[in-house]
């Protein structure tokens, strides 16, 4: 990951707000490595996980809000089920991936449009219409052949439905999400 | 004994469109078991790994709008077939408990949540509530014959803490529902190892890798077929096992039951009303193999 000379860029508040926002102390992970060892994206992670963990403990604000691996932990659970230090590191990923969302990061494009389709899904309807989720992610992305060869296998058993679930709470979560919206902008 | 198994079900999304046959044997088998399962009426999305990554407060008001409903109905125990609707059930109602979020998250409702359901997954009350002997006593087709490992997915029991059931590292819950009616259960080293999970769509190249080892693990094994408890699972294993066999040249025809459907097949019931016809890879030669030791 380069040398960081954190003399320079160690960024106090930033550490201050990823222990406000996580409830955790970043402090207590001494690099042992086994949220690594276990991580199953490590594969396609930038930094792996535990210099995720190190480099927010020096305060790197930039380099941890730009990762990419924020975007590709599946919260899977095993860091955190690994932790010797009971550190709640899947918890971490989350609450700097809201950070990284809020500055306006987003180094993996098509997984933040695939989940603002779903999320926009479920606005809109209440649940999620999968069909629905699937035509307004192709329609975000311009991605429309990539799963096309799944069509003939999941079609004829009959469980793709073409029109959404209708709920009749469907304007109560609708209002969920827009009190969260307005709550945010204050 | 029946009296006590009574519990609101949240099928979830998926239940009612990819995990359809999830949903369907869940329910024909607690029918024959004598759970009564009364749906959540006009229950709404957990907002499942979207909504945590947005915010806490959103996915925490998400899943508590259906553990309010759940205290409408006046019960206090709901149940949920999918482990991701679970974990997020779970976690709001634990984070309810915490003053400062309930009323952030109530704020978000219409109907605020008092606190006090506890939620559980439909694999859980099959093994504490139920129990393996009632299973064994009910079982008519045994499943001698059929060689199968369980495969759990990472988020059905952890973190432990959330979850509070079976072994973060070792569940035994499914092999042991197996072993009781009857199959061959191997160990399988990558139980709780994650099949991609949702990255299938923006990420191919991740559930590719990854649930390819888990179908070259299965494989080395020698097993019939995979037995699965998470909808997504299902899907990576079972729908992208062609689109996994071309990215890794591989030769991989596994059937992926859920347990359930298995579940279903040693009760007596019949195929289609265990969606049997729902999986896209074919069963067949697994459900042929049921009973071949006998003969």
């Amino acid at each position: 990951m380069g040398i960081v000379n954190i003399t320079k860029s160690y960024d106090a508040d930033f550490v201050r707000q990823v222990e406000e926002e996580s409830g955790q102390d970043l402090a207590l992970c001494y690099q042992c490595g086994n949220c690594t060892a276990g991580c199953p994206y490590t594969f396609a992670y930038d930094y792996p996980v535990s210099k995720i963990m190190r480099l927010a403990q020096a305060g790197q604000k930039e380099t941890v809000l730009k990762s990419k691996s924020l975007w590709l932990c599946a919260t899977c659970e095993s860091c955190t089920t690994r932790c010797p230090n009971n550190i709640d590191v899947a918890h971490i990923m989350d609450v700097l991936r809201h950070m990284a969302r809020r500055e306006g990061y987003a180094p993996v494009p098509t997984v933040k449009k695939f989940w603002d389709s779903f999320l926009d899904s479920v606005e809109n309807n209440g649940r999620v219409f999968e069909v629905g989720l699937l035509a307004a992610y192709i329609a975000k992305t311009g991605r429309f052949w990539t799963d096309l060869d799944l069509g003939p296998k999941i079609l004829p058993t009959g469980k793709m439905h073409f029109k959404p679930h209708q709920i009749q709470g469907k304007e109560e979560i609708a209002k969920i999400f827009k009190r969260y919206k307005e709550g945010s902008r204050k | 004994m029946s009296d006590s198994l009574k519990f609101a079900y949240y099928p979830g999304c998926s239940g009612t469109g990819t995990s359809m046959e999830y949903d369907m044997s869940t329910r024909a088998v607690c029918r024959e078991l004598g759970i009564t399962l009364t749906d959540i009426p006009d229950w709404s999305c957990c907002g499942s790994t979207p909504a945590h990554t947005v915010d806490h407060t959103l996915s925490c008001a998400l899943s508590a709008r259906n553990l309010q409903l759940v205290e409408n109905m006046k019960m206090d125990t709901a149940i949920t077939p999918c482990p991701s609707c679970l974990t997020n059930l779970k976690t709001a109602e634990r984070r309810m408990k915490d003053d400062d979020m309930r009323d952030k998250a109530n704020k978000l409702l219409d109907n605020p949540y008092k606190g006090g359901v506890t939620t559980k997954s439909v694999l859980q009350i099959l093994v504490e509530d139920l129990g393996l002997d009632a299973l064994k006593n009910k079982t008519v087709r045994p499943l001698k014959g059929l060689k199968v490992a369980a495969y759990y997915g990472c988020i059905m029991n952890r973190p432990p803490e959330v979850m509070n059931f079976d072994d973060p590292e070792h569940p035994m819950a499914m092999d042991n529902i197996m072993t009781a009616l009857g199959a061959t259960v191997l160990p399988f080293p990558l139980k709780v190892e994650c099949c991609g999970a949702s990255f299938g769509i923006p990420r191919k190249d991740v559930v590719m890798n990854l649930s390819g080892k888990l179908l070259d693990a299965a494989d080395d094994l020698g097993v019939d077929a995979l037995v699965t408890a998470c909808p997504l699972c299902q899907m990576n294993l079972d729908l992208r096992q062609s689109q996994i066999n071309s990215a890794t040249d591989a030769k991989h025809n596994i059937p992926i039951f859920y347990y359930t459907q298995l579940m279903g097949l040693a009760l007596g019931m019949n195929e289609k009303e265990l969606g049997m016809n729902k999986l896209c890879v074919s069963p067949r030669k697994a459900i042929n193999a049921i009973g071949s030791e006998n003969k």
